[in-house]
């Protein structure tokens, strides 16, 4: 199958006194649809830029070196003007945004803001962009959405805001979705649902996912294959059974083992 | 025994209902909270989303009011000091906070938010502060050139070190730890519990350790309290809540934990629908609507379980026993 996403030789630099740093230094990926690709690795070691640069939203003075290549669906993402930048960014490829708080507008509602981006990719009614607003707040697993469709940010749980967070993502049907650590916030039982809703949306739709996350528990029963990252680059990449099963790298070989495990059972909830 | 260190009594956060929710009715958070910490001790702190933990956290810190219940610290009513009595019990009672981007001011250097603490409570010489935030930024596993950053020059996992850093540099007795260490990866996360425990051995700290993954409290905590629609539905030492839980809510937690292992039988997912309406409690178990216990009954619905000792535990359940 030919990818969704090709990441070429991605390199970002920021200038620092004594020149600059490049805090993602040649990384190359790609993305089938339909696959779920987890970004792992150490902290600092420049997955969030990765995915900010798919969506040329690198912050300045970062940029994004000569050289680089993304191409999603086609077309050159580094060649695009303006216009159709924007049309690409949501239709294309939407970003769960790691900080939530961060990323939320504090002054308009949780729903106005997912209706906001329902409106802006579909030539619809405002009445059915909150109706759409609302199935997607519910589909994430927002408790009551009709209600919480009225909560500023600031009114609801970290949780909540994250999975608002992702509606939005979802609100303009992506080909692609980006999706920096977005379960950290939700215990187990959300958490899984939140998976669940995002593997019927790769099956039914060929949606597929780069999903960063710390969460090895999920990568494990979750991705088709997984690129471990450390200080800029990706050291290695492999279909998620092989990985656990034999880790070539010495960073992944300490990552697996740090890995926390629950005790044992002993009986009883079984 | 010696009196706790933290002693939370009965504790009650309301939001006022506002225009968002139906007839303006108040948002019931926390809802009767009990539990207390002794000095070096680690209590978790675990449950679902938007159970009322950050609330909890909040009002203990005394960042926001509470409608009801008692919050001791050291003895003393936290809700009843003034000036500079309460002053000197914020530097011992610290918080990292959920968000640790929104808690850090964007426009002060990594360096002097750090140093910040030293200074207000006068704990170092000034000459001083820069080798002592070398150091704590060390101890999370930070470069210390970082110290000359800005906030938004940081990764996520940075920003959430920083802030466990500016928490521990002014010496506290007790940290609350609001998922702090769901942005790092497991090998900086094993760092930074391993720099918590050892602080804890060295100066008696204590930590009120919330947290969704259940393995990381299985590492850190002493006991864990389970909190479900604002209650503590079950408490207990920390390998008999993880081995062995009673109440049905807890059951469902554990059972959901994903493996770090592609070939292990995928979780299962005990509990469907949603948390009950925080501003329209029901008078039984809040349980009751998605419990998947085989005994369920119409006594849960009419008559809301209190917290029981159950083997090792305590659990607010009817029909929680050994073999649940
Ligand atoms: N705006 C910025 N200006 C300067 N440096 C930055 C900026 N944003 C990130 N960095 C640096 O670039 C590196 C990579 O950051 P990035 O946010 O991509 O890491 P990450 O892999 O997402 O880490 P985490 O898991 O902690 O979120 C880090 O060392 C960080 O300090
Ligand atoms: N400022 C506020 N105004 C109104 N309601 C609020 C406010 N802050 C929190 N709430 C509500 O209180 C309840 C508990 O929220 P809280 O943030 O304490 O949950 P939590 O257990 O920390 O969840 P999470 O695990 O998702 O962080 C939620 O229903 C939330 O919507
Ligand atoms: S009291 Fe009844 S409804 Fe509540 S947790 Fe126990 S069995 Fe379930
Ligand atoms: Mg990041
Ligand atoms: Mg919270």
């Amino acid at each position: 199958m030919t990818a969704l996403l090709e990441v070429r030789d991605l390199r970002i630099a920021f200038p620092a006194p004594g020149g600059d740093r490049h805090p993602v230094d040649g990384v190359s990926l790609t993305v089938a649809p339909g696959e779920l690709l987890a970004l792992v690795g150490e902290s600092g070691s420049g997955k969030t830029l990765t995915g900010l640069a798919l969506l040329r939203l690198v912050p300045p003075p970062g940029r994004i070196e000569p050289g680089s290549s993304i191409r999603l669906d086609r077309t050159d993402v580094l060649a695009l003007a303006d216009e159709p930048l924007r049309q690409l960014r949501g239709r294309k490829a939407a970003m769960v945004f790691q900080d939530p708080l961060a990323s939320l507008n504090p002054v308009l509602t949780v729903g106005e803001q997912v209706s906001e981006t329902v409106r802006a990719h579909f030539p619809v009614t405002a009445r059915a962009a909150r109706q759409r607003a609302e199935a997607l707040l519910a589909e994430v697993g927002l408790p009551d959405p009709a209600r919480r469709y009225a909560a500023y940010p600031h009114q609801l749980s970290g949780g909540m805001r994250q999975r608002v967070m992702l509606a939005i993502a979802l609100a303009a049907e992506p080909a692609l979705l980006i999706a920096d650590e977005p379960t950290s916030a939700l215990d187990v039982t959300v958490q899984a649902q939140v998976l669940a809703l995002l593997d019927r949306l790769r099956a039914a739709h060929g949606m597929a996912v780069l999903l960063i996350t710390h969460d090895l528990g999920i990568v494990a029963s979750r991705a088709d294959r997984v690129a471990v990252m450390q200080a800029g680059r990706i050291v290695e990449t492999a279909p998620t059974a092989a990985l656990f099963r034999a880790p070539a790298h010495p960073y992944t070989q300490s990552l697996l083992a740090a890995i926390p495990r629950l005790p044992r059972a002993a009986g009883g909830a079984t | 025994m010696t009196a706790p260190l933290l002693e939370v009594q009965d504790l009650v956060v309301h939001y006022p209902g506002g225009g968002l929710f139906r007839r303006g009715a108040p948002v019931c958070a926390v809802n009767g909270v009990s539990f207390s910490v002794a000095r070096g001790e680690t209590l978790a702190l675990v449950g679902e989303s938007g159970s009322g933990k950050s609330s909890l956290a909040r009002t203990i810190l005394r960042l926001q009011a509470k409608q009801g219940g008692t919050v001791r610290f050291g003895g003393t009513d936290l809700f009843a000091l003034r000036g500079r009595a309460l002053r000197a019990e914020r530097r011992r009672l610290q918080i990292v906070f959920q968000d640790p981007a929104s808690s850090l001011n964007p426009r002060m250097r990594i360096g002097d938010a750090v140093a910040e603490g030293l200074a207000i409570h006068a704990l170092a010489p000034r000459a001083e502060w820069p080798a002592r935030v070398a150091a704590l930024l060390g101890e999370v596993g930070l470069d210390p050139a970082l110290a000359a950053r800005w906030p938004h020059e940081l990764s996520g996992g940075q920003k959430q070190r920083v802030a466990i850093a500016r928490a521990l540099a002014v010496e506290p007795a007790l940290v609350v730890l609001d998922e702090a260490v769901s942005a790092l990866d497991v090998s900086v996360q094993a760092q930074v519990l391993t720099l918590l425990t050892t602080l804890q051995q060295r100066r008696g700290l204590a930590y009120l350790f919330i947290a969704h993954d259940l393995a990381v409290v299985a590492q850190v905590a002493h006991r864990v309290a389970v909190l479900y629609a604002g209650r503590v539905v079950e408490e207990g030492p920390v390998g008999s809540i993880l081995t062995a839980p009673r109440h049905p809510y807890t059951q469902a937690l554990l059972a959901a934990v994903p493996a770090p292992d592609p070939s292990a039988p995928p979780p299962r997912l005990l509990l469907q629908g949603d948390p009950p309406d925080p501003s329209a409690l029901p008078p039984g178990c809040p349980l009751w609507p998605r419990c998947p216990h085989p005994a369920r009954d119409a006594h849960c619905q009419a008559e809301r379980p209190a917290l029981r000792p159950v083997g090792p535990t305590h659990a607010a359940c009817h029909h929680a026993g050994p073999a649940a």
